[in-house]
């Protein structure tokens, strides 16, 4: 009875939050709309005239120059006010991208390296979540168990490719900057018509959100982090959700939480995209996914943890992991595969992703040195299962941040992740007593919120030339600089999306398939019953 | 003839199999056991989580011997398992009726 008043009455507070919202944004929709109309004549008159001239030697030069330094290639083609001035019409060109065909002969290429490199971190971040996830949560299961885990992986792997292609990548990333015209609420869901079935994709790139990289490279680039974050939900409530409960709950939460927290954060018409849109209204950054991907699954695994209940026989018996090995095998798979991760979020083999994987691999190897000091010193011994530990959550806390910091404060996030998720873990988990199996809310809730706040502290003009575009505001290089103040803005958000939206994701499902399996079958393992396999014969 | 059940340190097993070839038992079942009697269990902690756990891996040797042979092997095992800590275990001894060769179908001391 009590839980349900509570989950009532945080339903209600987010239904006059989400108003507020909507309220401010409708005032916002109108002015804009009024300004476009103004630019749209102004642009009319400037195009009137099309040029004659081809391309010469210089500007052809320049267009390849700028695929080293990850520049735009059309740029030495056009004026300040963007208007072509040059011809295409007699030959074709090979160094050009561009979505739109304006003139002549237009031929739309990926640049090599930056494709390259981004077919690696596609590749790479699969191999995060099959089989680097499924091993790293599947040791720390109990044998009898260790199958559901491994099928939940994967049945998330083909579950959330079929919603990206049929409206997710659509939903998140479709859409030009026009978030009022385009998005089916703007900047908050984007419009899941435009990029539907991936009509739009193609191997041109998309120079919304990259200048050298195949459109459809980067759909499945980012596909990878959509299939990883709710695998990552599973490691909260494992080991005591029915299987056709995890079908129906991430195909729910995909559209509720991630496809919406994903525009937000990463679409061009993203209301919190600040490094790329300019009419964001919160002037955030994550770089590789803090809050879409970190900050959503642990927070759903702590709220959904917590709906489904303790385990049968937790704190009596014994759930110790049956296998360590394996979770070690599995951390080390998730750190190599998260370069993909971290660095592939520059969207380039540019000098971002060079900084990006220094500050990973810093922050990486640092938090896995000192959590397990902690723990020596805490409670005696350093475990293995602490070194894993460690090495994720340093992991975790650079993903919004690797991007954007340099390397000496990777070093300092690499301290907090060793120590405040390991507090997370240890002690707050005992006080409340929340039974989060696998330790998703200790580890990747917390880390992805301080990986978000330390982001706001940490991130400087030196480790990224892009702040000057939208940010300078913002970042000015001091330790409380105003993107702090955003950043907490956008934690705040991403929770009253997150809490309210898994409640409601996680009772439409208990009321259509129920959400735990009867006693017998969690007493006697999920894999026999659901999967009528074991992982082991002995 | 004689059943011999030992349970011992798993560490021990060589020793034995050894301490019994040297008199002449070259026969022997073993098996994977797990118990306890005054030694206590071991706590393993998993990030914050402690599971005290009761049960201690041993290994069961069986042998089933003719009568004279039971003091000496006896003797042996519990020479080469002693370690003089708790958990060195047991030897237990029972009667058995009857053993046969099941190649020879030969019967009593001279199938064992």
């Amino acid at each position: 009875m009590k839980r349900h008043i509570l989950t009532l009455a945080l339903l209600a507070a987010t239904a006059l939050g989400a108003l507020n919202l909507q309220a401010q944004t409708n005032t916002a929709a109108t002015n804009a709309v009024a300004a476009g109309t103004n630019s749209v004549a102004a642009s009319t008159n400037a195009v009137a005239a099309v040029p004659t001239n081809t391309p010469s030697m210089e500007q052809r030069l320049e267009s390849v120059e700028a695929y080293f330094q990850n520049g735009d290639p059309t740029a030495p083609y056009k004026d300040t006010n963007g208007n072509w001035t040059v011809n295409f019409n007699s030959g074709t060109y090979i160094i050009n991208t561009n979505l739109t065909n304006v003139q002549g002969n237009y031929v739309s290429y990926p640049g090599a390296g930056h494709n390259a490199w981004l077919l690696t971190s596609t590749a790479l971040v699969l191999f995060m979540t099959l089989p680097g996830l499924a091993l790293f949560y599947g040791g720390l299961v109990r044998k009898k168990n260790v199958l559901s885990v491994l099928a939940q992986c994967f049945l998330i792997t083909g579950l959330v490719t079929i919603l990206w292609v049929i409206c997710g990548y659509s939903m998140i990333f479709a859409g030009t900057g026009a978030m009022d015209k385009e998005d089916v609420w703007s900047g908050i869901i984007g419009s899941p018509k435009i990029a539907w079935m991936l009509s739009t994709v193609t191997s041109a790139p998309n120079p919304g959100y990259s200048y050298w990289v195949s459109e459809n490279v980067y759909c499945m680039f980012q596909l990878m982090f959509a299939i990883i974050t709710p695998a990552l939900i599973i490691g909260g409530i494992a080991e005591r959700m029915k299987f056709s409960a995890i079908l129906v709950f991430m195909t729910l939460w995909m559209f509720v939480v991630y496809f919406t927290q994903g525009h937000m954060v990463w679409g061009v018409n993203g209301l919190m995209n600040g490094v790329w849109n300019a009419g964001a209204k919160i002037h955030a950054m994550d770089f590789a996914g803090g809050t879409v991907v970190h900050m959503t699954s642990g927070w759903t695994a702590l709220v959904l943890c917590i709906i489904l209940g303790k385990r049968i026989g937790f704190g009596k018996e014994n759930f110790a992991p049956h296998s360590v090995v394996l979770c070690y095998i599995g951390t080390a798979m998730l750190w190599v595969g998260w370069y993909g991760f971290n660095s592939g979020s520059a969207v380039a083999a540019d000098v971002i992703a060079a900084n990006a994987f220094t500050t990973t691999t810093i922050a990486t190897a640092v938090a896995s040195f000192v959590w397990p000091m902690v723990e020596w010193i805490v409670k005696g011994k350093p475990s293995v299962l602490g070194f894993c530990s460690g090495a994720v959550a340093g992991l975790v806390v650079i993903t919004p941040a690797c991007g954007y910091v340099t390397p000496q404060g990777s070093i300092a996030i690499g301290i907090a992740a060793g120590i405040i998720p390991w507090f997370f873990v240890f002690k707050v988990k005992g006080w409340f007593g929340y039974d989060d199996a696998l330790d998703t809310f200790g580890v990747h809730a917390v880390g992805g919120t301080l990986g978000a706040i330390m982001t706001g502290m940490l991130a400087r003009n030196a480790a990224n030339p892009n702040f000057a575009t939208n940010m300078s505001k913002y970042v000015t290089d001091t330790l409380f600089q105003p993107l702090v103040w955003e950043q907490v803005k956008a934690v705040g958000v991403t929770l009253l999306l997150v809490i309210p939206g898994t409640i409601v994701c996680a009772y439409i499902t208990k009321a259509l398939v129920g959400l735990r399996p009867t006693e017998e079958v969690e007493m006697a393992g999920l894999d026999l019953a659901e999967h009528g396999e074991e992982g082991y014969h002995s | 003839m004689k059943k011999i059940e030992a349970i011992i340190k798993p560490f021990k097993l060589e020793e034995v199999k050894d301490a019994l070839s040297e008199i002449g038992i070259e026969g022997m079942t073993v098996s994977e056991v797990k118990g306890f009697g005054r030694q206590k269990g071991h706590t393993e902690i998993y990030r914050g989580s402690e599971y005290t756990v009761d049960f201690l891996p041993k290994i069961k040797i069986e042998l089933v011997i003719t009568d004279g042979q039971v003091e000496a092997a006896v003797g042996a095992i519990i020479k080469s398992a002693k370690t003089g800590k708790i958990g060195d275990g047991k030897v237990f001894v029972s009667g058995v009726e009857q053993a046969i060769r099941i190649r020879t179908e030969e019967k009593g001391d001279s199938a064992v």
